[in-house]
């Protein structure tokens, strides 16, 4: 990818999540600290590729080991925000 | 590595996703439906990258996917409220262990080209090792696994040189690309035990903004390798974490009055003798606790991590309800870092069905303990300490705290006589108003609703 265009999503990527996080309640910061868990997740998508690419049983071995691991994350991090965020849900239904 | 427009284009449509998510978390009305947002998200983003041309090996792929995903979610689905803190911490480890795996398979095949593809697959690298094992520790910590603070003797300089190994390692990676493999083990290892060695002294009163930490490490290690392999939802998704976690970091460390140097590098401490602490601790029974708070106007309940542990918080709501069906005016105050992360107590509450309405931060409450009969204090400590106000020589001098010790009468309830987290003697406890209510937070708050409805 062309060096400095990459240099831009860096930035503008960094100015976002700063934006996302500076006017947010201390009741959410646990949650939120879990869903951008949940958000970075998406390494797995990175590891899938480069499972896909691999070659070598060393290759496939380190690659397997990262699609889990990214799979987890991504699936672990949905799992506890869900659950945590779904009991705000909850009480603001029943009020 | 090119993918085909319809990859690419459901790539970016979860990228805008997660941001979208991201940013319906940020209010409590939209912020369940914004984890449904970034989860479609990652499902669009997943589903794609099989579409992507030439890619071997997809019956191993999707055994990971299965294996590793549905070990997280049924594992994710079992725990507790209270253990949440740690789970978010091993699954942010392994984003961070996934990431530097990424880097390692890159080094591997020499794939890794020119200077700022290599410094940045380092980078990534060296970042992602150290939040895997280290978030592994602060797993460990909470969990109860490792119940100490391992301190090397020198150990802030055994960790500086290990930093300056890994990054000399690194550097030459970059010099000497391809590196050879003993090269690129050497780097991995001493990168993983660098997040080990870090984390080890770090105490369990800390691990909050170490994890909120680790949790910006590895965004930012995935938007690294995310460069590496060309792939702008990855850039994006890690780089916005990254963004998010480093001034979620700073908000608790601020909140804590630690600056993040000191959390990672000097041991909570006394820095010398404190102020002469004077008084006794005066023990009080269950009985009276409940009667000092049935015949109050108004209590104002201080939760901590002891509650946490004791998973107390159904029996307190209890307690808070039959004190409301008395007359009386209760009140929660949360400490911004009680518990283990910030809004944990908010969580846990939530939990147990406390409306919001009910639970007050810090600025909102302190003027009020003044006029509160009783204040209850369960299971916190270093964030009600008046000494972070008046003695410099504390560690914890100049943390903001809840005022308890302003109202009338304050009752702890307390496993043991033991200090907090930080180490540090309590004044509060030996002040003439405070009584100690010794026991596990659960059968005492347990004993109180006994004694409160046997006075009704």
């Amino acid at each position: 990818m062309d060096g400095l265009l990459a240099l831009y999503i860096f930035m503008l990527a960094a100015f976002t999540g700063y934006e996302i996080i500076a006017k947010v309640p201390v009741i959410l910061h646990t949650p939120l600290m879990s869903g951008s868990n949940f958000v970075h997740g998406v390494v797995v998508v990175g590891a899938m590729i480069a499972l896909g690419h691999a070659e070598t049983p060393l290759e496939q071995a380190i690659g397997f080991f990262a699609v889990a691991l990214g799979a987890a994350n991504a699936a672990g991090g949905y799992v506890v925000t869900e659950r945590m965020l779904g009991m705000f849900k909850k009480k603001e239904g029943t009020q | 590595m090119t993918a085909p427009f319809y990859v690419q284009g459901a790539w970016f449509v979860g990228a805008a996703l997660f941001i979208f998510g991201l940013k319906g978390m940020s209010s409590p009305a939209s912020a369940r439906r914004g984890i449904v947002i970034a989860g479609y998200g990652m499902l669009i983003a997943i589903a794609a990258t099989f579409l992507v041309p030439g890619l071997h090996n997809l019956g191993l792929i999707a055994l990971a996917l299965v294996l590793g995903g549905g070990a997280a979610w049924i594992s994710g689905q079992k725990v507790k409220m209270t253990d949440m803190p740690q789970m978010v911490a091993i699954y942010n480890g392994m984003g961070g262990g996934a990431a530097a795996a990424i880097a390692a398979i890159e080094f591997a095949r020499g794939d890794a080209h020119g200077l700022v593809t290599t410094t940045l697959a380092v980078l990534g690298a060296l970042i992602g090792a150290v939040s895997f094992t280290g978030s592994c520790v602060a797993w460990a910590k909470l969990q109860g696994v490792l119940r100490k603070a391992y301190r090397l003797p020198a150990q802030n300089a055994v960790n500086v040189t290990l930093a300056a190994v890994a990054i000399g390692l690194g550097l030459s990676m970059i010099a000497l690309a391809p590196a050879q493999p003993q090269l690129i083990i050497g780097f991995f290892v001493v990168a993983l035990v660098l997040g080990l060695i870090v984390t080890l002294p770090i105490g369990g009163a800390d691990m909050p903004v170490v994890i909120s930490l680790f949790n910006a490490f590895t965004g930012l290690a995935v938007g690294f390798e995310g460069y590496v392999l060309g792939n702008p939802a990855l850039i994006i998704a890690g780089i916005v974490v990254g963004a998010a976690g480093t001034l979620l970091t700073q908000l608790m460390a601020k909140a804590m009055n630690r600056p993040l140097s000191n959390i990672l590098f000097t041991p909570m401490v006394a820095s010398g003798p404190g102020e002469a602490i004077s008084g006794t601790m005066k023990e009080v029974g269950a009985i009276d606790a409940a009667a000092m708070m049935r015949y109050a106007s108004k209590v104002i309940i201080v939760p901590g991590y002891g509650m946490a542990v004791a998973h107390a918080q159904h029996k307190v709501w209890e307690m808070t309800e039959l004190l409301e069906e008395a007359g009386v005016e209760v009140k929660f105050a949360i400490h911004p870092v009680a518990g283990r992360m910030p809004g944990h107590m908010n969580v846990l509450l939530a939990e147990a069905g406390v409306p919001y309405d009910k639970i007050f931060d810090l600025e909102e409450i302190n003027g009020e303990f003044g006029q509160a009969d009783v204040a209850l204090v369960i299971g916190a400590n270093d964030v009600v300490n008046p000494s972070a106000r008046t003695d410099k020589a504390s560690p914890i001098y100049g943390m903001p705290i809840l005022d308890a010790d302003k109202a009338q009468n304050v009752i702890v309830i307390k496993r043991g006589k033991g200090t907090g987290y930080s180490g540090v003697e309590n004044a509060l406890f030996y002040t003439d108003n405070c009584r100690m209510l010794y026991g596990d937070a659960q059968p005492m708050a347990g004993e109180i609703i006994q004694q409160l409805k046997s006075m009704t």
